[in-house]
Parts: C-alpha cells; structure tokens; sequence
C-alpha cells in the first residue's frame, strides 16, 4: 500500500536524532492519535544548517519526518516554510489516502519549528 | 528470505486433505444438490455427510446446522435474525464490549432500527463476568451474545457459566465461536448456547463457508431470501466444495486438538516470556484463560504499524491492533475495553501461531523483534532509553 520510496524512507530514514543546541525545536501530533513528531533545526545565517528528527508513529509518520529533513536542509528559512505537507507527501510518490489527514504533519512540525526559531530570535 | 506466517487468527491454510476432499465437487461432480438426477444425488449425500460430521463435533442433530458463506453471516444471521424473530417479546440484547465486528455493527445496525443493546465491560484482562449478564438481563432481552474467545487478546470467556445463566430466561444465547471450533470443545450442551457461529477458513478450511448452529425450536428471520435451501433459513445454491471443506477441517482439527493445542501452547509460553524480557513491556489478556495459539503485546513508545512493516521486511507475518492498522483513527476496541490508554494501545503486536510454526520460528521471531523494538525506540521521541 505504500510507494517504493516511503519504504525506503522508512527503512532507511534520513536524520533521525536530536540536536543539542538547536536554534527552534517544533512538536506536532499526539499520542493518543498515534503519531508525534519532533523537529529540531539548526539556522545560520538564515539558513537551516542541520536538521533532526524523531516520530513515534506508522511507516508514513516515520518516512515523510524523514522527507521534510531531506528537502529543507540547506534551504532558506522563507524556502522551507513553503514547504507544504502536500508537498511531502508528493516527493514520496504519494500516500495512501487514510494517511493524507493523520499521518502528514511532517511539514507543520518544520514550520512549528521556525515559528520556534524566530520567537527566539524576536 | 525464509517468511514466517504468525497470523493463523486472521486465516489459515487449507489442509492438503481438505483440499482433496474437496476437488471432486468442483468440476466433475459439479450437480446442484437440489436437483433429482444422479449428480445432485452425489452433491446432496455429500452435503449430509458434511452436515453429519459438523453436527457430530458440535454434539448437535444435523438439522440443527445451517451452513452460510462464512463467519460475520453466521454472526448477522444469528443476531439479526432472532432480533427480527423475537421483537414482539421485546427489544433489549445484551453483548459485550470486545466483540468481533461482524456482532458490534450487526448490534449498531439493530439500535438504529429500535433495539435497544447492553455493551458489557470486560475486566483488565479482559474477561466478561457472568455476573454482569445476571444484572444486565431485562424482562424484555430477547438475545445474548458473547464470544467464546477473542480474537485480538485470545482470551476465553465463561460461556457455559453465562449460558445456564441466560438459559433461565426466555432470551436465546449466541456464541461467535470462530476462534474456538477445532481448538476447545464447542459440545453446544456443555456450553449452554442456542446458537453457534464457525468459519471454515480459521480451521484450515476454505473462505467463503461457515456454518451456524441453530438449536432445535430456536426461531430465526432468514436474512437471504429466495429457495428453500438450508431448511428456509438461508437460501441460495449450497456451496458444496466449500462445505465439504469446512467439515473435513473441522473433524481433523477437532480430533487433533488435544496434542496440537499443548505443542502450540509451549510455543505461545516461549514467546510471551521471551518478549516480556523487553523493557517496557506488557502481555495483554488473561494468561490463564488464553488460546493456545494467542501472544498479545504491547511495546510502549512505538507504533505497530511500524513494526508490521519492519517485521514484513525481515519475513514475518503478524498483526497490530494500532489505528493504522484497524483502518480508522482508533486504536482496537479490545484493548481500549480492556482500560490500555490509546497510546499503549497504539502499540500493540498479535502474533497467533498454528499448524505451520515451529520452534525455530519463535527463535527467529524473538531474536529479531527485540532489535526492531530497539531500533523504532531510538527515532521515538516518547522514549528517554
């Protein structure tokens, strides 16, 4: 039921980790629906220089958290937060259509990120 | 790759002998059994044979055994149709909350066209107190309904005990016994029940057939109209290969019970202790009361889509009662009746052994799930190791 590319981000998902000191951290989801994700980004001179990952949820909770880190590493942040979660789920070749609504956030959990970053930054 | 199916109480194979029982009925003796030449003569001996055989398991008189196109007819013909039957006694039946599916929506069907249905609590492990069927019977309850095992957690529930409790009432008493026939005694006397449901394809027979007993004076609104097959209760051109199947699966499974049920159950008992040696780990279901074949975990901080599909890529086949799973965006009924909060729920792993499993099987499967938890645990952002 899902693409040969969301299988291969789930298996072999790209990210995946913490960064210490992270200029924005972004969580969206919840555990009682079954999918939480967690994104910390890195920003440079406006620029997301490294970007992490984790998700407890299904194989494409897991492969479009691993997709969002892949396309908004090295982007500017105005870049990243056109980032849409169609877009995500696009660049995977798409997703089953129960997982469209629950287990695409991937993008928010960027842009939650962001939002993160720039509070701090005021 | 070597694949390992742990999935025997979603389907099984058919038996390579209930296969060869059942091949001549398809081509060469192919007769409507209803007609009066020689080939429906062939067709309609078989049909009795197999009815025979079934009623003989079920210490049942063959005119008591319907056959039909599988298990949820078996359940909506039991359930709607004694609804239909008795709704001028009354209108209240009582079930339980942890039902298969084909009950919970033939029930949900009912409350829209004026039952009235009692959703029995199970107990955290699981089980319905016979206790709560007393309490719950009404003047008006016309059915009962509870499964003899479930099919997520495996867990057996006290039908005989319920059933002399309901047989002094005048409601009737329906078991959904998919899990069970072939594995316990379903001896319908020794459970006390009216009505008894059973798939062909869960004991190693074809899909598409399963049969319900229907106790002698027990009345049913048939919910397929159309000849007199099946002594007017289900109509429609027998399906004579299928149910020639489903009787010869059920007397082998059924005579073999007794050894095959220990060797699986030292299988089962090997596996719940090696996967309870995960931390954070916990067993689902009444240890005591259990299918042989039933292991039901939770591995908390995961989801068991993931692990579905990373037990697939390594060659095993099992089963996630999470929401991804279940099709909708909740997680199995069964372990939230049982008190697990939705996130536990989310993560939980059946793997049911049959025929097939070996003990290298549960050693490949436990040397590798405690990798696959491991691993899923590093990306989980709800684990703090």
């Amino acid at each position: 039921m899902y693409s040969e590319k969301v299988m291969e981000h789930f298996q072999n998902p790209r990210n995946v980790g913490e960064i210490d000191d992270a200029s924005g951290v972004g969580e969206v989801g919840n555990a009682r629906c079954g999918d939480i994700m967690k994104l910390w980004i890195k920003v440079e001179d406006g620029i997301i220089k490294d970007i992490k990952f984790k998700t407890f949820g299904c194989g494409a909770a897991i492969a479009t958290s691993s997709m969002v880190t892949e396309l908004a590493l090295g982007k500017t942040l105005e870049e990243a937060e056109q980032i849409s979660n169609q877009a995500v789920a696009e660049a995977l070749d798409g997703l089953p259509p129960i997982k469209m609504h629950c287990s695409n956030l991937a993008a928010d959990a960027l842009h939650a990120a962001i939002q993160d970053y720039r509070r701090r930054n005021g | 790759m070597q694949r390992i199916y742990l999935d025997y109480a979603a389907t099984t194979p058919v038996l390579p002998e209930v296969l060869e029982a059942m091949v001549p009925y398809f081509s060469g003796e192919f007769g409507n059994a209803s007609g009066v030449y020689s080939w429906s003569r062939t067709a309609r001996q078989a049909l009795d044979q197999a009815r025979d055989q079934v009623a003989k398991v079920l210490g049942a008189q063959p005119e008591e055994i319907v056959f039909t196109g599988g298990g949820s007819e078996s359940d909506n013909l039991a359930i709607k149709g004694a609804a239909w039957a008795y709704r001028d006694r009354g209108r209240h039946i009582i079930t339980s909350a942890i039902e298969h599916h084909a009950v919970l929506e033939a029930c949900h069907w009912l409350e829209g066209q004026g039952f009235e249905v009692t959703y029995l609590p199970v107990n955290g492990e699981g089980l319905v107190d016979p206790q709560s069927v007393k309490e719950a019977l009404r003047p008006d309850t016309i059915l009962v309904t509870i499964m003899h095992a479930n099919n997520e957690v495996g867990t057996i529930q006290p039908i005989a005990e319920i059933g002399e409790i309901v047989r002094d009432t005048k409601a009737v008493f329906h078991t959904d016994a998919v899990q069970t026939a072939g594995v316990l005694d379903i001896n319908v006397d020794h459970l006390n029940v009216d009505l008894l449901t059973l798939s062909g394809h869960k004991l190693y027979g074809p899909k598409g057939v399963g049969a319900l007993y229907v106790r002698k004076g027990t009345r049913l609104v048939p919910m397929i109209h159309g000849g007199g097959h099946e002594r007017r209760r289900r109509a429609g051109t027998e399906n004579v290969p299928g149910i020639v199947g489903l009787a010869r699966a059920l007397e082998i499974t059924h005579s073999e019970r007794e050894s095959e049920n220990a060797r699986l159950q030292a299988l089962r008992d090997k596996l719940i202790s090696g996967l309870s040696a995960i931390p954070y780990t916990r067993v689902n279901g009444s240890l005591a009361q259990r299918l042989p074949n039933n292991v039901n975990v939770c591995f908390e901080f995961i989801e068991g889509e993931s692990l579905l599909l990373t037990l697939d890529m390594r060659g095993v086949a099992a089963s996630s009662g999470s929401a991804c799973t279940s099709g909708s965006l909740e997680p199995s009924h069964v372990l939230l009746a049982m008190g697990l909060p939705h996130e536990i729920a989310h993560g939980s792993l059946r793997l049911t052994l049959g025929r097939g499993t070996t003990e290298a099987d549960v050693d490949y499967v436990l040397g590798e799930i405690p990798q696959i938890v491991e691993r899923l645990r590093a990306m989980s952002p709800l684990y703090r190791g």
